[in-house]
């Protein structure tokens, strides 16, 4: 155990602690995929309309989210706007924001994706049995797109989740700063800490994220 | 037998400026079965898909029992439901399984009651041969099977025609009997039918009326026997001559 730094995680609250930081990280991902989906939705349908306009606009944002990297649209929107615009964020309301404006914007390239996929017959042979175009929408496009999208979105959320360890780079407190924090107060009295807690940290992500995958590639086999 | 349910006038349609039909004039009579035969590209499919306003047309008019079929009019998916429709992909419904594509227009559509779309859907299933097969997904059946499938699935909406587009173009040769048969089944029960078919024993057998089109018109209209032992038009005679030096190859080896 000594050798390893594991020791330390039994220390006062440090488990309790490196746990809370993981529920911050899990909360500010929640929260982002809940906007991001209906967002994401909405824009994604928009993306296969003929409006050339809104197209343009709905690429040109696709584009600019996927382009910047996820730290620098959090600088900007926390310490940039912040400045300029003279309002007050919190580190976990400037995530929630940046997360949300990403997730909405690969979402909504997932719906588009979906929706395209879907061959012109199927709409042909419902129109041949009558349906109208709005039945046609609820009884065979959406549900064969909702199949192709739900394992595709869950992937998203891994990978948000994975991505909210940069949020400690404007002063959340997530799983990482706690580790970070509890290596550094225990630097003499442990000092390979680091190894035993960020294997720890590693473990947590590992089981939040492998439990949403296996979903995932459960979901796509069965509706494959 | 001899009333007229169906009548094409003038059907004009033109993708840009790509003239595919010019004009067709076209009678079907209840419980027809009118064979289409033509060179690959001279708009078969496009017919039928006009006729069962798939594509919208630049001229002329189709109408169904006096009803006339119009893209835009309200009614049309009310007409479409006079007319079945069986295409040469196949194109059931991945995500629902064949009962469920069968009973899924008569419930919504129609709005038949539940038990009775599939008491019928099962009664239809099991003339095809497919009755233990209700419960399975499209992609563990067949080609031939769904093909079947598509067929009961546009039957149980109790169609005044049904329009067939080269169902058998996609199968593997040992399945196209049992879908052939399916549809010889539904001539010998008097339905009105338009096939368009590149099986030309088929076509032989099962037609009523040949109607050969090329260049967007009908050139040639007449009884199976004396189209394919007398054709008039030289196209004609070339379009035969085609599926004959493939028979005589065949006898050859
Ligand atoms: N959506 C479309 N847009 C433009 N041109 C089209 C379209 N659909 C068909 N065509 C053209 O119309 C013509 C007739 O096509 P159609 O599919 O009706 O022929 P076909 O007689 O069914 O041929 P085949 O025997 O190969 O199935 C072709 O020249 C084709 O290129
Ligand atoms: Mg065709």
């Amino acid at each position: 155990m000594q050798g390893l730094g594991l020791e330390v995680l039994l220390k006062g609250k440090n488990a309790a602690r490196l746990l809370s930081g993981l529920g911050v990280a899990m909360r500010i991902s929640l929260v982002s995929v809940l906007i991001s989906i209906p967002l994401g939705i909405l824009l994604g349908v928009l993306m296969t309309r003929k409006n050339i306009v809104i197209r343009a606009i709905l690429k040109i944002y696709l584009e600019i989210i996927r382009i910047m990297p996820q730290l620098v649209l959090l600088f900007i929107v926390f310490f940039g706007t912040t400045r300029v615009f003279g309002w007050n964020l919190s580190g976990e309301t400037a995530s929630v924001i940046v997360f949300s404006l990403w997730g909405t914007a690969e979402m909504s390239d997932l719906v588009r994706g979906a929706l395209i996929s879907i061959p012109q017959h199927q709409y042909e042979s419902a129109a041949a049995l009558g349906l109208t175009p709005a039945q046609t929408y609820l009884y065979i496009i959406i549900p064969q797109t909702v199949r192709r999208l739900i394992p595709l979105s869950i992937n998203l959320i891994t990978r948000m989740i994975k991505t909210t360890s940069l949020i400690l780079m404007i002063g959340v407190v997530e799983v990482l700063k706690v580790a970070q924090q509890i290596i550094e107060a225990n630097r003499m009295s442990s000092p390979n800490a680091a190894f035993g807690i960020y294997l720890t940290v590693f473990v947590l992500y590992f089981l939040a994220c492998w439990p949403i995958s296996l979903l995932a590639k459960a979901l796509e086999k069965r509706w494959a | 037998m001899s009333d007229v349910i169906l009548t094409l006038r003038g059907v004009t349609k033109r993708f840009g400026e790509n003239g595919v039909l010019e004009g067709i004039d076209l009678d079907v009579k209840q419980g027809e079965v009118v064979v289409v035969l033509g060179p690959s590209g001279c708009g078969k499919s496009t017919l039928l898909r006009c006729i069962n306003a798939l594509e919208e047309i630049q001229a002329g008019e189709i109408r169904l029992e006096g009803e006339k079929i119009d893209i835009r009019s309200k009614s049309l998916a009310g007409v479409r439901q006079k007319i079945g429709m069986v295409f040469q992909s196949y194109d059931l419904f991945p995500h629902l399984n064949v009962l469920d594509n069968v009973t899924l227009a008569p419930l919504k559509v129609q709005k038949r009651a539940k038990a009775d779309a599939q008491e019928e859907a099962l009664r239809l299933l099991e003339r095809v041969g497919l009755k233990d097969k209700a419960e399975s997904f499209p992609r563990e059946l067949s080609g031939g099977q769904k093909q079947r499938v598509a067929i009961v699935r546009a039957l149980i909406m109790h169609p005044e025609i049904m329009l067939f587009d080269e169902v058998t173009a996609a199968l593997d040769p040992e399945m196209v009997r049992e879908v052939l048969d399916v549809i010889m089944g539904l001539a010998a029960q008097g339905r009105t039918m338009i096939i368009v078919t590149h099986e030309m024993q088929f076509a032989r057998a099962i037609a009523d009326r040949i109607v050969f089109i090329d260049g967007g018109h009908i050139v040639e209209e007449s009884s199976p026997e004396e189209f394919f032992t007398n054709p008039k038009t030289e196209r004609a005679q070339n379009f035969l001559r085609t599926f004959l030096f493939e028979t005589v190859k065949k006898t050859a080896e």
